[in-house]
């Protein structure tokens, strides 16, 4: 059985690479405060991204919103371990809402890296793909390598969610940051969504 | 819609009209005692895709992404909520101008008997001023379903978050409710 201690640790831009390289269908992608969304926003200025400049750790419940209002759109959320772990009463929730169409995805590299690498509990016990379990997302895993990431990227493209699924990263830093312009992401990404047309 | 024309009998059936008629479909809560006819009458109704969250952040958080995505909602809440969401309305719904909408039960005043309560229902509305955000007091049944119709209304037609916050007025005074 792969847990956190025996999946290989990856990275986190390749991975996100790697994610939105599979993204055929216009897909929405939520992208978590911090080094989750500026690796996303390297990784490609898709229309369906959205990038999160705060409220950390609501990755998932956004995603949540998006997937509900639109179930024919698959919909993933990127988020660090230092914020999931501030919500994880989000998971128990997504859990019992169950949508079918929501995969998310954490970034667990065991620090808050942007704030200057202060561990998280991850580092020392914690494992979130056991809590995602716990909280009754069944379909949670931890990604023994890049391939096997990919493999459980396209099953949640392909098969019912929702899905959980782990990545341990390492400490590389993003290159670039989003622009911090809330209103110009919001709208972008309505229109990726096609819910504003004026 | 008809506004003048129609009674309720309830504070709780004018909040349902008003929801109805501006398609407001999705119902997120944290409960609390003066809001349980409200959520159970959301949870019979089919209209309504509604559900408990843990957190009134997630809630916001939720109907966040899903106005985005076109599909309009409410976060049902009461006072002490309300006071764990000030980074997350300034960070998210109050700095993208995303129209989600609270409806926050008012504890702590008019014979509370938490001195919590009491204390941190001091804190709501200095918030939503800091913040800048709309928000109105319902204290009367004749008044809920006009300032609830046009508070999402504008909400959604400015793009901005707003605030509705049901008073023990409305919601505890048998004489009245």
């Amino acid at each position: 059985m792969i847990t956190r201690t025996n999946s290989k640790v990856m990275n986190r831009l390749d991975l996100t690479k790697r994610l939105v390289a599979k993204l055929k269908h216009e897909e929405a992608v939520i992208g978590g405060i911090g080094n989750a969304n500026f690796d996303l926003y390297t990784a490609g200025r898709r229309p369906q991204n959205f990038y999160m400049l705060g409220s950390m750790g609501l990755a998932a419940p956004i995603a949540l919103g998006v997937a509900l209002a639109q179930p024919k759109r698959r919909v993933f959320a990127l988020e660090g371990d230092g914020s999931l772990l501030m919500q994880m009463g989000s998971l128990a929730t997504i859990a019992m809402v169950a949508p079918r169409n929501l995969a998310i995805v954490v970034w667990d590299n065991g620090m808050y890296q942007i704030t200057g690498a202060q561990k998280t509990a991850t580092a020392e016990i914690a494992d979130l793909v056991a809590m995602a379990r716990g909280a009754g997302i069944a379909q949670s895993a931890w990604a023994k390598d890049a391939d096997d990431f990919e493999r459980m990227i396209d099953e949640a493209l392909k098969n019912d969610g929702p899905w959980f699924i782990g990545a341990r990263t390492d400490a590389e830093t993003p290159k670039i940051q989003t622009p911090r312009e809330p209103v110009v992401i919001k709208d972008a990404f309505m229109r990726g969504l096609g819910g504003k047309q004026s | 819609m008809a506004e003048a024309a129609r009674t309720d009998a309830t504070w709780h059936e004018a909040v349902i009209r008003a929801l109805k008629d501006n398609n407001v479909r999705l119902v997120v809560y944290v409960p609390d005692n003066a809001l349980k006819p409200l959520i159970a009458a959301v949870h019979e109704d089919e209209f309504f895709t509604a559900f408990v969250c843990a957190r009134e952040e997630e809630a916001v958080g939720i109907v966040c992404g899903a106005a985005m995505a076109g599909l309009k909602g409410i976060v049902l809440m009461q006072t002490s909520g309300f006071a764990t969401l000030a980074n997350v309305l300034a960070s998210l719904a109050v700095a993208a101008q995303i129209p989600a909408v609270l409806m926050v039960s008012e504890r702590g005043t008019l014979g509370d008997f938490q001195p919590g309560q009491a204390i941190v229902c001091r804190t709501m509305r200095p918030i939503l001023q800091s913040l800048g955000m709309e928000h109105h007091t319902m204290t009367r049944l004749e008044d809920a379903h006009f300032m609830v119709d046009r508070t999402i209304r504008q909400a959604h037609l400015t793009q901005m978050p707003a605030a509705l916050i049901l008073s023990p007025l409305l919601t505890a005074n048998r004489a009245k409710a």
